[in-house]
């Protein structure tokens, strides 16, 4: 899929699947590990993330030539504990309950690595627009993970979805995936598909019986330049 | 002349055993043959359907793990049944039989497979399945009635509440427990099999035993007490434990001083849980937390190269 840089449709693309913040660049572990016991945990955690995110973004690609760079990360740390204690209160006055059930994992919004990265790497540099929809992007991108990752979860670990029964009376739940070493085993498994597909899908883009395995760097001599992916070979084509 | 046709030049070891991997693992089989064969005739037919599931999944896991990462299909070295049988006789007799095929299969396809298979295993894999299974079903797992032969705790309980308790039962193994755990006497004649043949030596097994009776002595609050001590010797799955799980030739320290360590880090454990923990029994995890400490134990216990550590080193 080729898409134009920056732009809001390529940054929702980046965040949601090919930079998926927590499969691909496997940020944000200790909320992703900690609070996804339930699909309904893990929703509410991406969804408070998501906003935070958004906004944060915003703020920061708005400030980004008035903040001084040696100041940078405390600044940027200011205008996202702000948002997360909107986020916060909010949550408290109006979800009590998915505010009782993540607990201390809202105020540590703040330093999720998600949240100081986009900022750090993406708002600090770019317009208003594609920070927004980058912030929104990275933010749906940890929401699914965590949605699916809870869901599973509670399938198998408690036999509901979305606090709903579903399996048949006679499954028994194994409760270890409610449980911490099970948030490791299902992400694990989670990414290794993920990158089964990824590879799967990098083949078939590929005719891969003309790559060599070993590239000699002289891509004038070398006969599958035409199909090499190294940036050097339009030069060499050209 | 013709003497020279006999050297093959290539690297280190140049000294081979004949004995195979499936040679060990047969006969670790076969030492276990009396233990098994008693708890199916302590516990009745669940128990050996249990055995034989178990067995069964986890030489289908392997099988299947083999084929699915494209590799060498290991499963006629035996380990994988050794790994099942080891299991089986970690379940409680009155367990459903997919309790084994779970259990086998995180065995094998956790812990050991997706590791590297035989030789790259972090843990125990036996017990690796067993404590998955003990943290997923605690019910299913901690249940050790069994319907017309035993009711009620096992004896093991029965030391660490302060009930009452018979250890010549407990020796012989008509007690109730897991399959293949009750009876003591089975499990060492099965010990004495392996280290009259070489398959293991006493080391860990001495140490990790000798360890547990200090620290109980001690902390028990029975002091020198016989009928206390022979019932945390023969109780529980220690001698299952000692002889066979502590002894894994993969997830234990290959050096001597190092064994000694591990038996002693083992027995430690074992007591801390038995003595200060809510459960009566600690054997299996003191087994694989101390399979973590395996890495740390070898390195500092590695000896000194040949002409290391001199002055000019």
């Amino acid at each position: 899929m080729e898409l134009k840089e920056n732009t809001p449709i390529e940054r929702l693309y980046n965040g949601i699947l090919k930079e998926n913040p927590t499969f691909v660049i496997v940020l944000g572990m200790c909320p992703t590990l900690a609070v996804t016991t339930s699909a309904t945990n893990g929703l509410g955690m991406g969804l408070s993330t998501t906003v935070v995110l958004a906004l944060s973004n915003l703020f920061i690609s708005a400030l980004r030539k008035i903040i001084p760079d040696k100041v940078r990360i405390p600044a940027f740390i200011v205008v996202i504990a702000s948002f997360v204690t909107m986020t916060e209160l909010l949550l408290k006055a109006f979800i009590p309950a998915l505010y009782a059930a993540l607990g201390l994992y809202i105020p540590l919004i703040v330093v999720n690595c998600i949240i100081l990265g986009r900022a750090e790497a993406y708002a600090s540099k770019f317009g208003l627009i594609p920070s927004l929809f980058d912030g929104i992007g990275m933010g749906l991108g940890f929401t699914m993970a965590l949605t699916i990752l809870g869901a599973i979860r509670e399938i198998f670990g408690a036999g509901s979805i979305f606090g709903v029964h579903i399996m048949p009376a006679a499954y028994t739940p194994i409760g270890i995936l409610i449980m911490p070493p099970g948030a490791f085993l299902v992400l694990a498994c989670l990414t290794a598909i993920q990158n089964k597909i990824k590879i799967e899908g990098e083949k078939r883009g590929k005719d891969m019986s003309k790559i060599q395995s070993g590239c000699s760097s002289d891509c004038a001599s070398c006969g599958t330049a035409a199909s090499c992916a190294r940036p050097e070979k339009e030069g060499v084509s050209a | 002349m013709n003497d020279q046709m006999n050297y093959q030049v290539s690297s280190n070891p140049h000294i081979r055993d004949k004995i195979t991997t499936q040679g060990i693992m047969l006969l670790v089989i076969i030492s276990l043959i009396p233990a098994t064969v008693f708890g199916i005739f302590n516990f009745g037919l669940n128990a050996a359907i249990l055995v034989i599931v178990t067995v069964a999944s986890a030489v289908l896991a392997e099988y299947i793990m083999c084929k699915v990462l494209k590799k060498d299909v290991t499963i006629g070295d035996c380990s994988a049944a050794l790994t099942g049988l080891l299991l089986a006789l970690n379940l409680p007799p009155a367990a459903p039989w997919w309790i084994g095929v779970l259990g086998a299969f995180f065995a094998i396809v956790v812990v050991k497979m997706l590791f590297g298979g035989l030789g790259q295993n972090f843990m125990n894999p036996a017990l690796g399945g067993r404590c998955f299974l003990i943290l997923s079903f605690t019910t299913i797992m901690t249940n050790f009635a069994v319907p017309d032969v035993y009711t009620g705790a096992t004896p093991l309980a029965a030391v660490k509440a302060n009930g009452a308790y018979n250890v010549l039962d407990m020796v012989i193994g008509r007690t109730s427990g897991t399959i293949g755990e009750t009876s003591m006497i089975a499990i060492v004649i099965g010990a004495c099999f392996l280290i009259l043949f070489d398959v293991i030596t006493i080391r860990i097994p001495a140490t990790y035993i000798i360890t547990l009776v200090i620290f109980v002595t001690i902390f028990g609050g029975h002091g020198f007490d016989p009928t206390y001590i022979s019932g945390h010797l023969a109780g529980g799955g220690l001698m299952l434990g000692a002889f066979y799980m502590a002894t894994d030739y993969v997830t234990s320290p290959i050096t001597r001083k190092g064994q000694y360590v591990y038996g002693v880090v083992l027995g430690l454990l074992t007591g801390i849980f038995r003595v200060f923990g809510p459960s009566a029994e600690g054997v299996s995890y003191a087994i694989i937390i101390s399979n973590l400490l395996v890495p740390l134990i070898e390195n500092m216990t590695l000896p000194k190269a040949f002409g290391k550590g001199g002055e000019n080193a």
